[in-house]
């Protein structure tokens, strides 16, 4: 139900994300969604991958500090209002957004939302019932 | 050496008493001083007797070597009153300052030692040319740290009128500086250039103030600092030095010749050592200085370490006073660093973040000046436990940290979290401390 997410530190500094992003190349490491959240001194970066597990090992070994987080992953159509429903399916429930991000694979088609909740369980439910489509850790790996 | 003006000597006799007579006076008063610390403080009496000295023994300032050193590390060990000669009902005040740890260093004072130290600062404030008819304005911070009411005190004996302003507010200090007519002002060199920049920043002729001189210290200055202050305050800046173990401010006092500070040592006997071996030096040549207090009740101490380091010279002063001079301060034996007037150890922020579960014992302090204030930047590696996938968990936990390391070391400090390894390490040994101020 759930997707795992890496969150890795980066500092806010000139070449710190080339680094990174040299890293994944490297490894061959697919994104299929990210984000960086960014402060005057550092930044989250936040992403979806298909082996995640791989990736945190990779980002581990070169002295990264990586953290695995649940969020929930829905596919909305990618047109106006797409995401409307889904956002206020989660609000009239109560339910606040921690942070979001979003990533459209091939045009035209389905765009990615990925959310942050406190409640994942009761989030994934409320979504699931307003007819959201949810995205599972298997199914990232087919994207 | 520019206004080598002629104040009044606040007490001629003693500060220009030929320097046998003193020697008279300071071995008189050592032979009462042995005699009472080994009666009354089981730390200096316990310590004699390891090294098998009587109190007979002592009968000069030559036979200081005989005596034990005190460190910060026993006033820490015996927090906070295991040091003090006197019962608690005649210490009238309390003090402290920075210890090595997440402990501060207490100091306790009888009636007399503030009025003898009342006294000595009436000398030192003098030598900057304080009359009855000065206004001064004292921009010390008040409370534990002695820097305030040392100065407060001293300026009231001489019978100056005191502005008793504290630290910080500099547009309302200009304001007063300019309504009341301060002529003298006393903080940190560092706040002295805050507050001169402030007056030429806001437009205010120095014409439109009455300021003659400036009772600076509580951090080490240079002779650039000096003639900086002097040009943009219009005064005469003089350099003050002292230590709360030792009394507070006006330990030692520049007099116009601005030629080192004149310690007053009717009350303190300097001794300058090799900081390696501790044997003593003779004059002229730089080590470790170490006070013995001669009159002090409340904590009197016997060679004090203090880790500054400079040179004595008792040659003559054109001011007339014969107690010996100091120059001003070369560096420190210890890892010390004075950052806005306050003392601060490394060994403190690593106390602290060594009590804060989940967070890195690596970290590397960054001292520098914004708006001739020192900043001070604490970089600590951040662990996996301290990780978040928001900014705002992220951010709590900087907060969190520095406001346990800023109530510890009592100044702000801004925590700035590092990528593991990113931090320098020498030797195996964590190099702790990045000061990157100019100093001219």
């Amino acid at each position: 139900m759930y997707v795992k997410q890496i969150s890795v530190f980066i500092e806010n500094q000139p070449g710190k994300l080339a680094a990174f992003a040299e890293l994944l190349a490297r490894e061959g490491i697919d994104l299929v969604a990210l984000s960086i959240a960014d402060t005057t001194n550092f930044g989250i970066l936040r992403c979806i991958v298909c082996d995640y597990e791989r990736a945190a090992k990779v980002m581990g070994d070169a002295g990264y500090t990586a953290r695995l987080t649940d969020v929930l992953a829905i596919s909305v159509p990618d047109r106006p209002g797409g995401m409307a429903g889904a956002i206020h399916a989660l609000t009239a429930a109560g339910i606040s957004i921690e942070y979001l991000y979003s990533f459209v694979r091939s045009a035209g088609h389905n765009a990615l939302l990925i959310f942050r909740v406190e409640n994942l369980e009761k989030a994934a439910k409320v979504l699931a019932d307003a007819g959201v489509a949810l995205i599972s850790q298997e199914e990232v790996r087919t994207l | 050496m520019t206004k080598q003006t002629r104040h009044a000597i606040w007490d001629k006799t003693v500060e220009c008493m030929p320097r046998d007579q003193l020697r008279d006076l300071q071995n008189r008063r050592l032979r009462a001083l042995i005699k009472r610390v080994y009666a009354n403080v089981p730390f200096y009496r316990d310590k004699m007797h390891a090294t098998g000295v009587t109190p007979g023994d002592v009968k000069s300032v030559e036979d200081l070597p005989k005596l034990p050193f005190t460190d910060k590390t026993d006033l820490r060990d015996n927090y906070p009153f295991g040091l003090f000669a006197v019962p608690q009902s005649q210490i009238v005040r309390i003090h402290a300052s920075s210890g090595t740890t997440g402990k501060p260093t207490v100091v306790g004072y009888t009636a007399n030692d503030i009025d003898m130290w009342s006294e000595l600062m009436a000398r030192s404030m003098s030598a900057a040319g304080v009359t009855n008819q000065s206004i001064v304005q004292v921009a010390y911070g008040y409370g534990l740290f002695t820097g305030g009411l040392g100065a407060h005190y001293g300026a009231e004996r001489i019978g100056a009128s005191v502005i008793p302003m504290s630290g910080g507010n500099t547009q309302r200090q200009v304001m007063l500086m300019q309504d009341f007519g301060t002529t003298t002002i006393a903080c940190t060199p560092s706040y002295a250039m805050v507050l001169g920049e402030a007056i030429r920043d806001m437009g205010i002729p120095l014409s439109n103030l009455k300021l003659q001189s400036g009772v600076f210290g509580a951090e080490p200055w240079t002779e650039g600092t000096r003639k900086r202050l002097e040009t943009l305050l219009g005064i005469s800046a003089q350099d003050i030095y002292g230590l709360s173990e030792i009394m507070g401010p006006g330990v030692s006092m520049e007099c116009p010749w601005q030629a080192g500070m004149h310690i007053w040592e009717d009350h303190f006997v300097p001794e300058v050592l090799d900081p390696d071996t501790g044997k003593p030096l003779p004059f002229g040549q730089q080590g470790e200085l170490v006070f013995t207090t001669l009159t002090k009740e409340g904590l009197p101490l016997l060679r004090y370490r203090t880790h500054d380091l400079t040179v004595l010279d008792p040659m003559p002063c054109g001011c007339g006073r014969t107690h010996v001079r100091m120059r001003k301060l070369v560096g420190r034996t210890d890892d010390m660093l004075i950052i806005r007037g306050v003392n601060v150890f490394p060994s403190q922020v690593e106390g602290v973040l060594g009590s804060l579960p989940g967070v890195s014992p690596h970290f590397l302090m960054v001292v520098n000046t914004k708006n001739n204030m020192d900043t001070l930047e604490i970089r600590v590696e951040l662990t996996r436990e301290m990780m978040s996938d928001t900014v705002r968990e992220i951010e709590d936990l900087q907060k969190r940290i520095s406001g346990s390391v800023s109530s510890v070391l009592g100044l702000h400090a801004e925590i700035r979290l590092s990528p593991p390894g990113s931090l320098p390490r020498s030797e195996g040994k964590a190099k702790r401390v990045l000061d990157e101020r100019k100093r001219e």
